[in-house]
């Protein structure tokens, strides 16, 4: 319990909370989130997940649920093109809105009209973008300008919760650290869920996604970071082994 | 129909056809997460009743029209399955499961943050596996189980349970018998942190102060159900306290 001039954290860090739990009470600094409410100047938790307690006396509640993104202006997503329209597309970034990318933003120009979208982008196509735009009236605006955003040409997109986003990049991204040293592939985790993996050859790509899979299977269990290092290790390590043994009994 | 004489149902020594004492609840089982497709699930246990919850979004509503500007609409569904009664039910949703239905989704309208999610619509969908009394509140309590489950923020979780009036005796909980027979049925779902009440019905008659007896009953029975709800969420997790 953290107690500060009249305002009280009724929680230790890192404890579990649940719909209706009276977190704090007082008046609080903290950002606002959809997943706490406030009444008079009590702060309740609105769904199960994990409370982190900061010094300054802020508070903020992690969903442990969720199988959709909740958007946020500024986040990087995946998305997938969904249909096409006159003037952009509608895109899938697996939150409860389609989002929209307007053609402007991929173009740098305005559209010549007659113009045909689909030489750009296609259904099924995956792009890598910013929320530009998302409030409660509108549904979520994308942009593409920026370094590195745009259509994605190769690599395997991976999918999980968009709740074990934090998970998979881990505290000052120490878990991204060791999945990209130890499998020497360029991974780009966005913030919907999805995860862009590239590597050099079939061997790594296959590691690093069960890898990934174990993270959001084992993802509330002590210690994993270390674990897989030990499993990355030992997974391409081994292999090595294996493929120098093999090319012995080659020769 | 066949004519059955009313039973007793408090016995000589004070307890109840199947042996509980009148302030004595039926045994709870929640599970979580038993399906794969829904985005939320539960099963919820109260004796012999049993409820399966399935809880879908939110997601965008169509048609586009239907969507409320302002906030998310729910699409509430009780049912009751052919095989759970003694007598099979014809599986057409009766004019009880549509009113059930709206009972409910009015219920739930009251813990989910629908205004944090305009234009869009939550799918919620009850099966009564097996009924013997309470299935209205094992089915909410079921719903509300499998929205936490899908991570939808919620004000408080919902707690209920019956009171009614057997044989001039206040008993918590009802079973079938005491339903049938009895001489009041009232069921009370709360959200037990807000000490908000989000349903309430009355069948039968009973005295202001059978009244004012019963709520406090029933407030008794919603606090230990609460907290075997609060367990179930945070048993899934238990291993994250050991860090």
């Amino acid at each position: 319990m953290v107690e500060n001039s009249g305002s009280k954290i009724f929680y230790q860090d890192r404890s579990i909370v649940t719909p209706g739990d009276l977190i704090a009470e007082g008046e609080f600094q903290v950002p606002w989130s959809p997943y706490f409410y406030k009444i008079g100047n009590k702060y309740y938790s609105a769904i199960t997940g994990l409370l982190s307690v900061k010094e300054g006396n802020i508070f903020e509640v992690i969903p442990l649920e969720g199988q959709r993104y909740y958007p946020r202006i500024g986040d990087t997503v995946i998305g997938l093109i969904e249909d096409i329209e006159i003037y952009g597309w509608v895109v899938d970034i697996k939150s409860f809105y389609s989002a929209y990318l307007p053609a402007s933003s991929l173009l740098g120009r305005a559209i010549a009209p007659g113009e045909d979208l689909r030489r750009f982008l296609n259904i099924g196509d995956y792009i890598l973008a910013k929320v530009e735009a998302y409030d409660r009236t509108i549904n979520p605006v994308l942009t593409v300008k920026g370094k590195g955003l745009g259509r994605i040409s190769s690599g395997v997109i991976v999918e999980i919760s968009p709740a074990k986003v934090p998970r998979v990049i881990g505290k000052n991204k120490s878990m991204l650290e060791v999945l990209t040293s130890e499998t020497g592939c360029d991974i780009q985790v966005a913030q919907n869920g999805r995860i862009l993996v590239k590597c050099a050859n079939s061997l790594s790509e296959e590691t690093a996604i069960s890898a990934i899979n174990i993270i959001q299977s084992e993802s509330h269990i002590k210690g994993l970071t270390e674990r897989i290092r030990a499993y990355l290790r030992e997974k391409l390590g081994g292999s090595k082994n294996d493929a120098s043994a093999e090319a012995k009994t080659n020769t | 129909m066949m004519q059955v004489q009313k039973p007793r149902l408090i016995l000589e020594n004070g307890l109840r056809t199947d042996g509980r004492r009148p302030d004595e609840m039926r045994p709870i089982k929640i599970e979580l997460g038993v399906l794969k497709n829904a985005d939320g699930s539960a099963i919820f246990e109260m004796g012999n009743t049993k409820v399966l919850a399935a809880v879908y979004g939110p997601k965008e509503m169509h048609p586009r029209h239907l969507a409320l500007p302002d906030r998310a609409s729910l699409r509430v569904r009780y049912h009751m399955t052919p095989f759970s009664t003694d007598e099979r039910k014809n599986p057409a949703p009766s004019r009880r499961e549509i009113e059930l239905s709206k009972v409910i989704r009015e219920a739930l309208e009251s813990t989910v943050l629908t205004e944090l999610f305009p234009r869009t619509v939550i799918d919620v969908f009850m099966e009564v596996l097996q009924a013997d009394a309470g299935t209205r509140l094992v089915s909410l309590m079921a719903a509300s189980m499998a929205l936490a489950d899908a991570g939808i923020p919620l004000r408080d979780l919902i707690a209920g349970v019956a009171v009614g009036k057997a044989d001039g005796i206040i008993v918590l909980d009802l079973n079938e018998p005491e339903d049938m027979w009895g001489e009041a049925d009232m069921p009370v779902a709360m959200l037990p942190s807000l000490g908000q009440v989000a349903l309430l019905q009355l069948n039968g008659d009973m005295t202001p102060e059978e009244f004012r007896k019963g709520l406090e009953l029933a407030q008794k029975g919603i606090n230990i159900i609460y907290n075997l709800q609060k367990d179930a969420l945070r048993k899934k997790y238990a291993e994250y306290k050991e860090e």
